[in-house]
């Protein structure tokens, strides 16, 4: 496999990325490259700053300093839908389904697809139900189109909130603990979800806590801590260990 | 992929959901129906009058007067919201359209003279063009029908104020106003358009009550509106999850705002159908009409908690509930008996959803 870096142009850079709220420094000097079809863990204590550097990357709020460039462009986000029409697409902890409406409802949901008669649209069914289908199939997820999200298991929750991603053909797909609540078999599964991204060429930020699924799956890992990136390194280059030192502050920086 | 629903997925854990686990066979309104038919099976046998022509007009017309309020109740149920202020609201758009009615019919008082003129011999009062006073009373109701429900929309969706204070509160700003405009007198619908008012509202169509058609036409409208328009699939997303709905780009706010102004124009409209079928909007009409009205959406299977909910249900709690009103009378049951088995029937019609849920 290629290595990503020798792909060339970064599709996120963040140079100097800062973030202060009132008199709290949530975030200072951040700069991280992520590459097409690159695997990215980052990692971190509760409040080493994570949640804040996803927030500022989707659009949530706009960082105090520094800047964001997406696909070699600079690029400021007022809103998160900002963030999406680039192609920034974030699968969140709860997974922001409707329990009560099914599969392809889900996967569409704000971006239905519509028939016009006249001067009225009526939702294409058909449609959103065969795409669905054909994003489930790129996922190798077995679910179905017409089921209800609630009747479903933790794996197929998450291959629906992953499938919306995959809908815009987004670039960058920042996942925060996908693993956290659900079974083993299912974290395979997630797992496997997200090689298939990788595979597409896109390139997934993966926050999670668990540090074997980001031993599997990710081809570096980003070490965050007291706001600032503590270290940057390939996969293949450090060990559990070390990054539990990072995390913790047993070891400084690497 | 040319036949995609051929599928790239070949389902070996996966199993099918049984016909009868999921759509509308496995809803709390499928059990209600089930109820019902028995229902009508029993009167049937029960009372002979009951299946009488005339009688069943008189059940189609009564429950058709709380219905169509229903309808929109349902609507802001289905988003997990309440509108506690849908008796006051039939009480004063009734009110209003019958007050300008009879203000433009009466020749002399300001603006009259658009819509109405004396004939030759001094005393018979004729439009200038038949109908419009009608629709400029009707839209009059309407229209503050279509003020109370942006703001109570506004203080819910914008303000985040919830459903249930904001429209207790509209409850009682409503009634008041209604005693105001009216100092607490019933007003009639009258002047030249009145008989256009009372075939519109109380009349028959093709032997069924015009009340009914409307409502059939109605439910037709927003089972399509609910299930084949974004609108629909959105109201359903915020009664689900309304962080994801928005988190997502639903238009959140703009949606709330618009299931309660339906909703309220949906109780001004069964208001005024109401006024036409009495004679008058007396100022204490409709009163405690809201817990029917969510009585008979909860019975159909709309889910306070949101998300669940439709016009078919809310029909088959409003028929219900007079059925049983019905059947009571034909029985010869003391009819003060009616409103602790609608309470009965409420919990039971809640309970039996709960127990096949937590079967499936």
């Amino acid at each position: 496999m290629v290595t990503p870096h020798a792909a060339g142009q970064p599709v996120l850079e963040l140079k100097g990325i800062g973030k202060e709220f009132g008199a709290i420094r949530a975030l200072h000097g951040v700069d991280l490259c992520i590459f097409p079809g690159e695997v990215v863990g980052l990692m971190g204590d509760n409040g080493a700053g994570k949640s804040t550097l996803v927030k500022i990357i989707a659009g949530n709020f706009p960082p105090s300093h520094g800047e964001i460039r997406f696909d070699g462009q600079a690029v400021h986000f007022a809103r998160p839908i900002d963030a999406r029409a680039v192609g920034i697409e974030v699968v969140y902890q709860d997974l922001a389904l409707a329990d009560n409406l099914t599969a392809a409802a889900n996967v569409f949901l704000g971006r239905e697809l519509k028939r016009k008669f006249g001067p009225l649209a009526f939702l294409d069914h058909k449609a959103m139900a065969a795409r669905a289908l054909e994003l489930f199939g790129e996922l190798r997820s077995e679910t179905r189109p017409h089921d209800l999200v609630k009747q479903m298991s933790g794996g197929q929750r998450q291959a629906v909130a992953i499938a919306r991603t995959r809908l815009s053909n987004a670039k960058l797909v920042m996942m925060d603990e996908p693993t956290a609540a659900i079974s083993v078999r299912q974290v395979e599964q997630v797992l496997g979800l997200i090689h298939r991204l990788k595979e597409q060429g896109v390139a997934v930020m993966l926050i999670s806590h668990r540090m074997p699924d980001v031993f599997a799956v990710c081809d570096r890992v980003v070490v965050m801590r007291r706001g600032e990136k503590r270290a940057d390194k390939e996969i293949g280059d450090t060990s559990p260990e070390e990054v539990t030192s990072l995390i913790t502050g047993a070891k400084e920086a690497a | 992929m040319a036949t995609p629903l051929e599928s790239p997925i070949s389902f070996s854990n996966v199993g099918r959901a049984k016909w009868w686990q999921s759509g509308f066979f496995a809803s709390q309104t499928s059990y209600v129906l089930l109820a019902l038919v028995a229902l009508f099976v029993v009167m049937n046998f029960a009372s002979p009058y009951f299946f009488t022509e005339g009688n069943l007009q008189n059940v189609a017309k009564n429950f058709s007067f709380i219905a169509i309020a229903t309808l929109g109740v349902t609507l802001v149920i289905i988003t997990a919201g309440i509108d506690l202020s849908v008796g006051s609201m039939m009480c004063f758009s009734a009110m209003i359209t019958s007050m300008v009615m009879t203000h433009i019919s009466t020749p002399g008082l300001p603006g009259a003279e658009w819509f109405v003129h004396l004939a030759a011999d001094g005393k018979t009062v004729i439009a200038n063009v038949p109908g419009l006073i009608l629709v400029v009373s009707v839209l009059a109701g309407l229209g503050v029908a279509l003020m109370v429900g942006l703001v109570n929309g506004f203080c819910i969706a914008v303000l985040g104020l919830s459903p249930f204070v904001t429209t207790l509160g509209m409850l009682s700003i409503v009634r008041g106003l209604g005693y105001v405009v009216s100092n607490g007198r019933g007003s009639f619908p009258s002047g030249p358009d009145a008989d256009y008012f009372y075939a519109l509202t109380s009349g028959v169509v093709f032997g069924m009550p015009a009340p009914f058609i409307y409502l059939v036409v109605l439910a037709v409208a927003m089972a399509v509106v609910l299930h084949h328009t974004s609108f629909g699939r959105y109201v359903f997303a915020i009664g689900g999850n309304e962080k994801a709905a928005a988190l997502t780009g639903v238009p959140v706010v703009r949606v709330k705002i618009e299931v309660y102004v339906i909703c309220a124009l949906a109780a001004g409209l069964q208001g005024i159908i109401v006024s036409g079928w009495l004679g008058s909007a007396p100022a204490n009409m409709a009163t405690s009409y809201e817990l029917n009205v969510i009585a008979a959406a909860v019975i159909g299977g709309a889910n306070l908690a949101g998300g669940v909910g439709g016009p078919l249900g809310a029909i088959v709690g409003c028929v219900l509930l007079e059925v049983i009103r019905n059947g009571l009378v034909l029985a010869q049951v003391n009819s003060y008996w009616q409103q602790a088995l609608v309470g009965v029937i409420i919990i039971v019609a809640v309970l039996v959803d709960r127990i096949r849920s937590r079967m499936a």
